[in-house]
């Protein structure tokens, strides 16, 4: 049995189309785009007024099971991710057991399927136990099913390993996904490192800490020629890094998240710990260059880096608190709110932000676009439709987010993946 | 005089000029009661005062506690560990269970900066802040800001040098806050890597030469040198530290000739300031300890006592 949406207002990264279309999906597929399809006997969604995206993908997820049960489930994580718009989700491997092996790949996997929700996709981990010393079989993670690996919440700190992760990734297929922090520079810092910090008595985490590892990683994948992608980049200087890199023709990329580039430092003066976030809220100016990398291509993508936690662990003193934040269910609605009217992005720029792109460095080949014969992966968005963010509105099992109140427009309305609605408001 | 407006005590930055000379005009009439012979004041019989210290401290409480008592207040005092997450029961647990025995107010001692904002936005007690991690030390900031005007007679415009580990140091945090509304010229010295980034940011000179700290100073305070800041890499050696900033007879001397020598105690003598100094004319280590006692029950009072009144 087929579905059908009629009257889709269709935005792709390459342009929206001019007039609204009906997409008929077969088998889980897209099997024909026309102004008017008829079909008998199947399910009708009637998009009009709506905009219709191919399905949203997040390169930055953790769903912490196997572990941490208490604070995300593979299930209530793929909640979380169709009621945002996402289709196909990242999860990183800084669970209880590490993704350091194939068999927590597929335990993932298996889950994930029982769930069937969403695509989630477990990041691999570059080293064992994220210990940053022994390389992970990384064969045996891509036969798996990964497609990344990263050590994520900490940095290959040794830049001997790190070269030989990106040699070894490359012959593997996956992309190296570098979590940027030399730990001896953030060392206990908990908040951005300056004037605010100096204010509040919080110990700095210094931009440079960041930048030191990205300006590293950019020398090893210019020596060996390998890629490597660089998550949550938070800075002015690492986005100008990024750029000069990208103009000598280094094969780097980066993601954004939503909290980097809307919220500045000031807002840990409330010593809220839904505000402490690794790396750190930076100032203005590291907002405005993630705006200007946006526009200019330079940040690839926009990932969440969803990090749920318990009540319980949030609400302790700032500095022991555990650093993140949950992003799925507000991540479209803050771009549209925040990054669209400002003309940072268009429509179809955010479309290629939070799919068309993330696939592409992924190898998604089927993905990130509405176009015949690609997965039936379709968020549907109601662009006029304004919501606050609460509490009770959200399906993540954990609630800590510094969004609370913040008011949006624009939400979704629908998720198809693969053909099938598994998100309907 | 103006309004009393605020509810807590939590940090010097949310003091304007009129709230701090009000503090330190109500300290002035309470310095009087404790060299009666009678040493109380009922202006806050049937409160009572909490003191919840969470880090180690011994001066500050007794000074708290003598400053509640001699108001008349009804005072407990409880040693939390130092950090709640050890017995599992969270600094808001604590703060709830002090509010639930009917305490008006908590003085706050911790580790951890912004600690006494939880139980202030978590319970209706007033809470004064005796200290936070790294962050602010309000009730030392206004006892230090008291003695300098009753020394000296001022403090628009007077020159404050505060030498040493500014980076871990709540006290330079709260006495940069106090004396910059004051519109007193701070200047913090001591080696770069105890000094915090953006402190510029604060209204203070910078400067890690002792001489340029020191020259034609009204005061100058030493702040105490852990000696762990060796181990933590901040100090090549503690000697090397003194030989560079310690507060000695022969530094003393780029200050005014009248200049007073403060420290918040406890001492190192010989590590940031040398025994002469300490003990000698200039120094007025232990009026600040006297003076803490007038500070802390005004602050008492115009959170509890005036309310009282209604």
């Amino acid at each position: 049995m087929g579905l059908l949406i009629k009257n889709a207002e269709i935005v792709n990264a390459q342009g929206p189309w001019e007039k609204a279309q009906d997409i008929w999906i077969d088998n889980g597929k897209i099997g024909e785009i026309a102004p008017s399809i008829r079909r008998d006997g199947c399910p009708v969604i009637d998009a009009r007024g709506k905009k219709v995206f191919p399905g949203l993908i997040d390169l930055h997820v953790h769903l912490r099971e196997p572990g941490r049960e208490d604070k995300e489930t593979i299930e209530t994580g793929s909640r979380a991710a169709v009621k945002g718009g996402f289709t196909s989700i990242f999860c990183m491997p800084n669970t209880t057991p590490t993704i350091d092996t194939a068999q927590v790949v597929q335990y993932i996997l298996d889950q994930a399927r029982k769930v069937g929700l969403v695509n989630v996709y477990p990041v691999g981990a570059i080293t064992l136990g994220r210990e940053g010393a022994q390389l992970t079989e990384m064969m045996d993670l891509k036969r798996a099913g990964c497609l990344g690996v990263s050590d994520d919440g900490r940095a290959v700190m040794n830049a001997g390993v790190m070269r030989r992760a990106l040699e070894y990734a490359k012959m593997a297929g996956l992309l190296v996904m570098q979590h940027c922090e030399d730990e001896t520079l953030s060392a206990k810092g908990v908040m951005n490192e300056g004037a605010t910090s100096t204010l509040l008595g919080l110990a700095g985490d210094p931009v440079v800490a960041e930048t030191i590892i990205i300006a590293r990683d950019i020398e090893l994948s210019r020596y060996l020629g390998t890629r490597v992608h660089f998550m949550h980049v938070s800075a002015a200087r690492s986005i100008d890094l990024i750029r000069r890199a990208k103009a000598e023709g280094i094969a780097v990329t980066c993601e954004a998240t939503p909290h980097h580039f809307t919220l500045t430092e000031d807002v840990v003066k409330t010593f809220d710990t839904a505000t402490k976030v690794n790396p750190p809220l930076r100032r203005a100016e590291d907002v405005m260059a993630l705006h200007e990398g946006l526009r200019d291509g330079t940040v690839d993508c926009i990932a969440t880096d969803h990090a749920p936690h318990t009540r319980e662990d949030k609400e302790v003193e700032f500095a022991v608190a555990p650093p993140g934040l949950i992003g799925l269910e507000t991540s479209l609605g803050i771009v549209l709110t925040d990054l669209v009217p400002a003309k940072v992005l268009d429509l179809p720029r955010v479309v290629e932000k939070m799919s068309t792109s993330p696939a592409r460095l992924m190898g998604l080949s089927q993905k990130g676009e509405i176009a015949v014969g690609k997965d039936a992966d379709i968020t549907i968005v109601d662009l006029n439709k304004e919501w606050t963010v609460t509490r009770e509105d959200t399906a993540s099992k954990s609630k800590n987010t510094p969004f609370l109140g913040r008011k949006l427009k624009g939400r979704v309305v629908t998720t198809v993946c693969g053909g099938k609605v598994v998100y309907q408001e | 005089m103006p309004k009393w407006t605020h509810k807590h005590l939590l940090d010097l930055q949310e003091m304007s000029r009129d709230d701090i000379a009000l503090i330190l005009e109500t300290a002035k009439s309470f310095k009087e009661v404790s060299q009666r012979e009678v040493k109380k004041v009922p202006a806050l019989r049937g409160k009572t005062v909490a003191l919840l210290f969470a880090e180690p401290s011994t001066r500050t409480r007794m000074s708290f506690e003598l400053a509640a008592k001699r108001l008349s207040a009804d005072t407990l005092s409880i040693q939390a560990a130092a950090s709640s997450l050890v017995k599992g029961e969270t600094l808001l647990d604590t703060a709830l269970n002090i509010q639930a025995m009917n305490v008006d107010l908590v003085v706050v001692r911790h580790s951890a900066s912004g600690a006494p904002q939880i139980i202030a936005n978590g319970t209706q007690m007033a809470v004064v802040n005796a200290g936070d991690g790294c962050r602010s030390h309000p009730t030392q900031g206004l006892l230090d800001i008291f003695t300098m005007n009753e020394r000296i007679g001022k403090l628009e415009g007077i020159k404050v040098a505060i030498v040493g580990d500014i980076l871990h140091s709540r006290v330079a945090r709260s006495n940069i806050a106090g004396l910059t509304r004051m519109g007193a010229h701070v200047v913090v010295c001591g080696p770069g890597t105890l000094i915090p980034m953006g402190i510029e940011a604060m209204g203070v000179q910078v400067t890690t030469r002792i001489a340029e700290a020191l020259k034609d100073a009204d005061v100058v305070m030493a702040l105490r040198m852990q000696k762990e800041r060796q181990q933590e890499a901040y100090l090549p050696t503690v000697s090397e530290y003194v030989r560079e900033f310690c507060i000695t007879p022969d530094r003393l001397r780029y200050a005014k000739p009248n200049a007073i020598v403060m420290h918040p105690g406890p001492t190192n003598r010989g590590v940031e300031i040398a025994a002469e100094v300490a003990d000698g004319p200039q120094s007025v280590i232990l009026d600040q300890v006297t003076n803490g006692i007038a500070v802390r029950m005004a602050v008492l009072y115009l959170l509890l006592g005036r309310k009282a009144k209604v």
